[in-house]
């Protein structure tokens, strides 16, 4: 089978309020960072595929206004209505199918043009969940609160997700929000739905990201030393009422697909630095062990080896929902290619990029890259 | 060089107005169930599910994760796709395109839609950028209007050759099961004699808005070879799009430049010189009566200016030389979630010659074509003959 690498990779900087760009002028930032970076022209990319959500844009159909900055002008682009990562999937397909050597992968959302709460209410049961007045936030404390039950989890626990997430977004130039908190820190912010805290929740957020997937020969042309896509996968769990919200199925059938198909046994031993799209900070325990990035989740959190999960701060530190995923892997790119900086964690040859969409992880994506 | 794929099975609904009777994850199961049974196959048996659907028109975000026990996605990968008209035949090139990546072997297309639950006219005013356009376009009738009249007077087609496609479409809906406007009876005088909603467009030479939902399954070269007697192989696809703004596009129909490149690309991939010849049938998406005839013209079945003559010489009737839209088309059935989809499954079904009272006889090689977003374009070109 052919394989895939990355050549390349941008994001903007996350704000609450990009204010002075509309939606199509970030995706045209990035796009023309990557183009510029790699030294690709645009007239060589023949595929394109984008992540974008119509609710959050204001706008029907509206990959439509990216078409043109993408470079998708009498070319093939697709619009997934998911996750960044989703997107990334689709490209590499595009490429393994043998007819595409490059494919542009892009996600963009500005959570600041609409009322989250109002737009991730759209994704209950219209009939009967609706009038409740239920969110993206609501459900995830539902799910927080029966997970930290179930596994025993104090809310300090918890919280130290958000203590190292924020500590470790302080190295990450695009973070929008970073800081040294402490534990109490934390559980003093704002309760927004108990039990999750302000700290403890992805803030509105407003940015773009892209990246350039290219065959292994258009590869091997460009780097010595490429990152390569070796595994991926897939997976949709139950409707969120249909299940309980303390177990991530959905998540585990999606690592073992990928483990499986990057020939991984201890993912704990040989994932070196893992991107998780936490949302919110009971996710990121819920995710690492799904993910069997560690035995004990108490005491990793404790250790330095944490420093290896979300090295960029995550989502918590502000990146918007669809675009969080696509982000992930190029964080996770950023690692294996060393061009992590500040946030750089030595030696990681193996990371793993995990996407979710849908009322508490309902569709998770993982995917494993490799440097050579 | 890419594996081959085929199609093996296809299920629609029975499209109407309002099905009343079931929802959304109800409507969808139809579909597949229908498909399924096509093939003689279960769930087990599907590696990956594919969706296309225009959720601002439901109101929605993510409707296809709420109405998952309705198409048996239960811990298999998924992935929906939103592109407008075009959605449809967007999620049938990605099953394609991941079948022939060797990622997955059988792959499950569906397109749904249920218009009769939200407003889809209100939610196609958004299309326009907010600023430049949403003010003066109101709608999908207005944009077509527009259209027309560009390309009446390009071309010299009159409004009674546009009618001719409207009744050529609601009479080939008759032997369709499943298509929605089904009108023995309809004359061209009906259609001129219909409310104008926006000159030149009259509300017969428009199509309707229907619910409807439409699985379509993929397989790769051994399990298709196995599984169907006729398979429907996947000769050719491509896509290409038209820029943002309508003034970008001035002659519009008259020159479809998406079409013209996503077509010519797909002949040559398909090894096609004289589409007019070598295609058997074709399924187009043809959103309003004058749109049939200028994509005949952008799609080479005639020379520019001749679409009207094309019609009116029986050319793409149902016992003509290429009959186009033996279905009844979009101009007889619109979910627009599933529009673009139905046009690669009735295409199939003519190659694996299951199309019943509607089967061009002998099909052989066959065009499906997808529209929407701001003019841009799908093509899927399948055949009896293993690309």
């Amino acid at each position: 089978m052919r394989r895939v690498a990355i050549l390349g990779a941008a994001q903007t900087r996350f704000e609450a309020c990009k204010a002075s760009l509309a939606y199509n002028e970030l995706v045209y930032g990035v796009v023309r960072e990557v183009l510029d970076r790699t030294g690709v022209p645009m007239r060589e990319i023949e595929s394109m595929v984008t992540a974008s959500q119509d609710a959050y844009d204001g706008k029907t159909i509206s990959g439509m206004a990216i078409n043109e900055v993408v470079g998708a002008y009498l070319k093939s682009e697709a619009k997934v209505a998911a996750d960044g990562l989703q997107a990334l999937l689709y490209g590499v397909a595009r490429i393994l199918s043998g007819e595409f050597d490059l494919t542009l992968v892009v996600a963009h959302c500005k959570e600041s043009e609409g009322d989250p709460a109002a737009i991730t209410g759209l994704m209950f049961d219209p009939f009967v969940q609706r009038p409740l007045h239920l969110d993206e936030l609501t459900a995830a404390a539902l799910q927080a609160r029966r997970y930290c039950r179930k596994k025993g989890l104090a809310p300090e626990d918890v919280a130290l997700v958000s203590v190292k997430a924020h500590r470790q977004a302080l190295k990450n130039p695009y973070a929008q929000r970073a800081g040294m908190f402490s534990v109490s820190d934390v559980l003093a912010s704002p309760l927004l739905a108990d039990p999750i805290h302000e700290l403890e929740a992805a803030p509105r957020s407003d940015g773009a990201c892209a990246l350039l997937l290219a065959s292994e020969a258009r590869a091997r042309a460009h780097t010595d030393r490429p990152v390569f896509i070796i595994g991926i996968g897939n997976c949709t769990d139950a409707y969120w009422t249909e299940r309980d919200l303390a177990e991530a199925r959905a998540l585990q059938e999606a690592a073992r697909r990928a483990y499986a198909m990057a020939g991984i046994r201890e993912p704990a031993r040989e994932i070196h630095v893992a991107e998780i799209s936490a949302r919110y900070a009971h996710e990121e325990l819920m995710a690492i062990e799904a993910l069997g990035l560690h035995p004990n989740l108490v005491e990793l959190i404790a250790q330095e080896r944490a420093a290896c999960i979300n090295p960029s701060g995550g989502p918590l530190c502000g990146n918007p929902p669809t675009v969080s995923g696509l982000l992930r892997a190029i964080e996770a790119y950023a690692q294996l290619s060393g061009e992590a900086g500040a946030r750089q964690i030595e030696g990681a040859r193996t990371a793993l990029a995990h996407g979710a969409g849908g009322i508490c992880g309902q569709n998770q994506t993982v995917v494993i890259l490799q440097r050579e | 060089m890419p594996r081959r794929v085929a199609i093996i099975a296809t299920g629609q609904t029975k499209h109407a107005a309002r099905r009343l009777d079931v929802n959304i994850a109800e409507l969808i199961t139809e579909a597949v169930t229908r498909a399924l049974q096509d093939a003689d196959l279960t769930m087990r048996d599907i590696d990956a599910v594919l969706l296309g659907n225009m959720e601002p028109f439901e109101g929605f975000l993510f409707p296809e994760l709420w109405a998952v026990e309705g198409w048996g996605g239960y811990m298999k990968p998924s992935v929906k796709f939103n592109t407008g008209g075009t959605v449809g035949t967007t999620t049938a090139i990605a099953a394609y395109y991941y079948v022939a990546s060797g990622i997955y072997d059988t792959v499950m297309a569906i397109g749904f839609q249920k218009q009769s639950e939200g407003h889809t006219q209100t939610a196609i005013t958004t299309v326009g950028d907010p600023i430049w356009e949403r003010s003066v376009m109101a709608g999908a009738i207005g944009n077509f209007a527009v259209m027309a009249t560009t390309y009446m007077h390009e071309s010299g087609v009159t409004e009674e050759q546009a009618a001719k496609v409207a009744v050529k479409a609601r009479r080939n809906a008759c032997l369709n099961e499943y298509a929605h406007l089904q009108m023995p009876d309809i004359t061209v005088e009906d259609v001129l004699k219909s409310e104008m909603l926006a000159y030149p467009v009259k509300r017969l030479d428009m199509c309707p808005q229907s619910d409807g939902a439409v699985a379509v399954i993929f397989a790769e070269e051994s399990k298709a070879q196995r599984l169907a007697p006729r398979p429907a192989w996947i000769k050719a696809v491509a896509t290409a799009h038209e820029q943002q703004y309508m003034g970008d596009s001035p002659k519009r129909l008259a020159e479809m430049r998406s079409l013209i490149a996503a077509s010519r690309r797909a002949y040559q991939a398909a090894g096609i010189t004289n589409p007019r010849r070598e295609l058997d049938v074709a399924e187009i998406y043809e959103v309003a009566s004058f749109a049939e005839l200028a994509m005949y013209e952008n799609l080479g079945f005639c020379e520019r200016g001749e679409g009207g003559k094309l019609i009116d010489a029986g050319v793409t009737e149902l016992t003509g030389e290429l009959p186009v839209n033996p279905s009844g088309g979009v101009l007889s059935t619109n979910p627009i979630g599933a529009t673009a989809l139905i046009r690669v499954a009735e295409a199939a079904l003519q190659i694996m010659g299951k199309a019943g009272r509607r089967q061009v006889e002998g099909a052989r090689t066959a065009l499906a074509t997808g529209y929407g977003g701001n003019a841009w374009t799908d093509i899927l070109i399948l055949s009896r003959e293993k690309p």
